[in-house]
């Protein structure tokens, strides 16, 4: 859901897109830590990854299927920082090219789906993987619960924004539940598409998974001697 | 929902030599930014909104029959819009204040008033940025982002991103009629076991792709930052095209808030 122009007014839009510069000023900051030299190629195939992969149509239950919106999937595998700059271009690109979500609401969504979602579901995946057991298991555990979380958090966000400078008066209270509740429901589905995926990458390449790093266990090299006089007749 | 992206990026574009398409992009993105601003500050509660609203429209019609752009190019670009109809259309049967009689409903009057200015500002603005995109190929529209001084290095992921977006969707398209064809039907959450794998061999392979596009940049010389070629001097004539359309949206609200 991108918010499109005419949904909120001019000095809330301002405002928002105020706070979208910062974030992504700082996420640029962030990214060079992540990527160093790497952030053009390596940020700008991930958003790619990001756009194909909303395009994805899952299955969910009873017959309705969703899509993935994708920030705390992209911030466990590529890292925040690095998850913000994807999730911005590609709010640029569906604003610019098919005219999903706003010109002037831009700022608010990159607000939304890029800080807001990737702060909240990134955030409660650290805070998660730092309690449960590091394994497979408590990995995707607070990842699913991470992801869950940044749909409805987002949507809360956007109900107060609209509290804020929305055109219409409604009862906020009642707009809010509504919303909440609708969104935990997509959180769900956005849950369960972001453990099938992770877990997946997490099966072929775990070494890819940026929120993973601490289940990797350094290899050390070691001669092994049943295999010693082999070698020694080989390099001869 | 980012229903209605199909066809990748270029099926956006419709080729063309109006003088719309001749425009420098970032006066046009400066122009439809504008003229969205302008649309976004039209009062809600005003009785002439309106007429301000078709006024608006007529603007922008005027501009799809010099640029050509097909009505059907236009309605298509509308679809994204579609989730925002049930809000608005809601919006009188939530919102309070004074209420008043439609065909036997009780309907919210400041619920009308809004529900019917988001749907006609967010249909304006889609026809806007629909005429730019109609009018702009993606890599036009990145130039005009970089003369408008976007950061650089997101200039740069925004063209890596674009340039990709159709090998790494033609993948997706692949993997799903390899899929299909080999019986394949996603309609229950066990479908989640095939697509969840396929998700995240796609995410691999862009990643893999892009270490190595990186390591084939370094072997040609790249030093962080890409090069440009020369820069298109745009006079006063240029910006007073482009801009026509915001000022004459400009005069369209100002005309009505006179009149009104």
């Amino acid at each position: 859901m991108h918010v499109p122009d005419g949904f909120l007014d001019a000095t809330t839009s301002t405002g928002t897109a105020v706070v979208a510069a910062a974030g992504v000023a700082l996420a640029l900051r962030g990214a060079r830590r992540e990527l160093d030299e790497r952030t053009a190629p390596m940020a700008g195939l991930t958003a790619a990854f990001v756009f194909a992969v909303q395009m994805m149509n899952f299955p969910v239950a009873f017959g309705t299927s969703g899509h993935l919106m994708g920030g705390a999937l992209t911030a466990i595998l590529v890292g925040p920082w690095t998850a913000v700059l994807c999730l911005t271009v590609v709010l640029m690109v569906q604003a610019l090219v098919f005219a999903d979500g706003g010109l002037t609401a831009l700022g608010t969504n990159v607000t939304l789906i890029g800080l807001v979602a990737i702060a909240v579901g990134y955030g409660v995946f650290r805070a998660l993987r730092a309690v449960l057991p590091a394994t497979r298991t408590g990995l995707l555990t607070s990842a699913g619960v991470g992801a869950f979380l940044s749909v409805p958090a987002a949507a809360l966000v956007f109900v107060l924004l609209f509290g804020l400078g929305g055109v219409a008066d409604v009862a906020l209270g009642s707009v809010g539940i509504a919303m909440v509740g609708v969104h935990l429901l997509i959180g769900l589905g956005e849950a369960v598409i972001t453990v099938a995926v992770l877990g997946a990458v997490l099966t072929v390449r775990p070494d890819l998974v940026r929120g993973a790093r601490h289940l990797q266990r350094a290899r050390t090299l070691a001669p092994r001697p049943d295999l010693a006089g082999a070698t020694a007749v080989d390099a001869r | 929902m980012g229903a209605g992206h199909g066809g990748g990026l270029s099926a956006a574009y419709v080729a063309g030599d109006s003088p719309v398409h001749r425009l420098e992009p970032h006066t046009k993105l400066v122009a439809v930014l504008a003229f969205a601003l302008v649309v976004v500050a039209t009062p809600v509660g005003a009785g002439w909104a309106p007429m301000a609203y078709a006024g608006f429209l007529v603007l922008l019609l005027t501009v799809a029959a010099v640029a050509r752009v097909r009505p059907g190019r236009l309605l298509r670009g509308l679809v994204v819009e579609v989730p925002f109809v049930f809000f608005a259309v809601l919006l009188p049967f939530v919102s309070r204040g004074p209420r008043t009689d439609v065909l036997g409903l009780s309907l919210s009057e400041s619920g009308l008033a809004a529900g019917g200015s988001i749907l006609a500002k967010a249909t304006l603005s889609v026809l806007a940025a629909t005429l730019l995109a109609a009018t702009t190929d993606a890599r036009a529209l990145l130039r005009g982002l970089e003369r408008l001084r976007l950061p650089t290095v997101l200039v740069q992921i925004l063209s890596f991103m674009i340039r990709y977006t159709d090998v790494v969707g033609g993948e997706l398209r692949r993997m799903r009629v390899a899929r299909e064809s080999r019986g394949f039907r996603g309609r229950h959450l066990g479908a989640l076991k095939v697509l969840g794998p396929a998700a995240g061999s796609l995410f691999i392979r862009s990643y893999e792709r892009g270490e190595r596009v990186h390591l084939a940049m370094l072997s040609r010389g790249y030093t962080g930052r890409l090069p440009t070629g020369p820069v298109a001097v745009v006079g006063g004539r240029a910006w007073a095209t482009a801009l026509s359309l915001p000022l004459a949206a400009v005069a369209v609200l100002a005309a009505g808030s006179l009149l009104g």
